[in-house]
């Protein structure tokens, strides 16, 4: 007996056995590939909070080398400052900035650069105009003064709100404290030209960018508060 | 199939003559979206040829068990399937690159010209046919790929693959990257520019 190749039957055994074949071939592809893509993930982490102290891989060297040789401690802690089983690296600060502050678990990574002392890395995630944008910031061992910072986005636009991962941008918060006489006050992000109401450090926006400088205001503000009173008692 | 296919013009018709950007107007989305640097312009070239090379031929093996009244499905589920592949192939060995592509690599699946290809050409071809005209068409895709990319890099941020050719001395006397050739708008002046001169040089193709 030939098929009828227009039949019902015939259609919907087709495109069944189709679909199963392409599934099982997308599924056999995900899971070879999966270590290498995690690898990856990975180490554009570590790069991105090694950019927090200004250290990038030169050619030929090893983003997770360096990271190794200069990350000595990593830990979690809570809002009122008490250590949390567990590994840094692997909690998802994005789903962690969505919880109420009291909630949160807060990755702190420590990082050694010689004589140029311990620096305090801390992760924050916030939103920008068009999607998330997040960072990382790094503190001096004094616990107030901002030793470097790293930007990153999703999709801001193009010359204007994505500018925040530029070094012009994120380097300005070099030298900015969030301590202010005893008082913890996240560096905020204004137009040029405006100072701020209360007395903190700030930065310059970026201009035709406002909604992403505000975002990233607006991140600080929410992500580096929950951490006052672990910096505090840096801060002696 | 009775019927004689010259290979040759299967394959490099759409080099120029029949150029799948610039003479059908498809895949035009994509041609704005990646091309404000030139690595993610050729690595995007290579992906659609890749995928409409393979989509193509097995479309073709398969054209004769196709129902037709789901062929378009059959097409689509093809693409798609291969598409992914070829994300997570980048995911994993290309991984800053599939970071710029986003979700173009994605958005191959709508790209017309390979709907078009499949349903024009592989739908009635045979394989090594269907092969070359998937070569054909992505290289011509990929040619006006990389060089929108290469004006849109050269003049938007003074460098192509990422190196510096505006030498300094330029900016100390005054010269400024045109930040506008970066935005989306100017890949659509500079493929009009590319159609301008390419209908100029052949007169057959402009319309009366």
């Amino acid at each position: 007996m030939t098929m009828n190749k227009q039949s019902n039957t015939y259609t919907i055994i087709y495109i069944v056995a189709l679909v199963v074949l392409v599934g099982s071939a997308l599924a056999f592809t995900a899971m070879s590939l999966k270590p290498r893509q995690q690898a990856n993930l990975d180490a554009d982490k570590m790069r991105q909070i090694m950019a927090s102290v200004h250290l990038t891989a030169d050619k030929g060297e090893s983003i997770i080398d360096i990271y190794r040789s200069h990350i000595t401690e990593s830990f979690i802690i809570k809002e009122d400052g008490s250590r949390v089983d567990g590994d840094a690296f692997d909690v998802n600060t994005t789903l962690e900035s969505k919880k109420p502050a009291a909630d949160r678990l807060l990755p702190v990574y420590v990082c050694d650069l010689g004589d140029k002392g311990l620096k305090y890395i801390v992760p924050v995630n916030g939103a920008g105009l068009w999607g998330p944008i997040w960072g990382y910031v790094s503190f001096d061992s004094d616990g107030s003064t901002i030793y470097g910072a790293y930007f990153a986005h999703q999709g801001e636009t193009p010359g204007l709100g994505a500018e925040i991962e530029k070094p012009a941008f994120s380097n300005q918060f070099d030298g900015k404290h969030v301590f202010k006489d005893g008082q913890f006050k996240p560096v905020n992000v204004i137009k040029a030209g405006q100072k701020p109401t209360d007395g903190e450090d700030y930065v310059n926006a970026i201009s035709g960018g406002t909604i992403t400088s505000k975002g990233v205001a607006a991140m600080l503000d929410d992500c580096l508060t929950p951490y006052k009173n672990f910096l505090s008692t840096l801060n002696k | 199939m009775a019927e004689k296919i010259d290979y040759k013009s299967v394959l490099f018709n759409p080099f120029s003559k029949n150029n799948p950007v610039i003479v059908q107007i498809l895949g035009i989305c994509s041609v704005l979206a990646v091309t404000a640097k030139l690595a993610p312009a050729m690595v995007m070239g290579i992906s659609v040829i890749a995928v409409l090379a393979f989509s193509n031929v097995i479309i073709s093996l398969i054209r004769n068990t196709i129902p037709t009244n789901i062929r378009i499905i059959v097409q689509l589920v093809v693409v798609a399937g291969l598409v992914v592949i070829v994300s997570q192939l980048l995911q994993a060995y290309a991984y800053d690159v599939s970071k710029q592509l986003s979700v173009f690599i994605g958005l191959i699946i709508t790209n017309c010209i390979l709907m078009g290809r499949l349903e024009a050409f592989a739908m009635a071809n045979r394989p090594w046919a269907s092969f070359l005209d998937g070569i054909g068409n992505g290289v011509g895709y990929a040619i006006i790929l990389i060089i929108v990319g290469f004006f849109r890099e050269l003049l938007g941020s003074g460098t192509l693959l990422g190196f510096q050719v505006v030498p300094d001395s330029f900016y100390e006397a005054g010269y400024v990257n045109n930040g506008l050739m970066i935005l989306p708008p100017m890949a659509l002046v500079t493929v009009a520019c590319i159609i301008w001169v390419h209908r100029s040089r052949n007169k057959d193709l402009q319309e009366p």
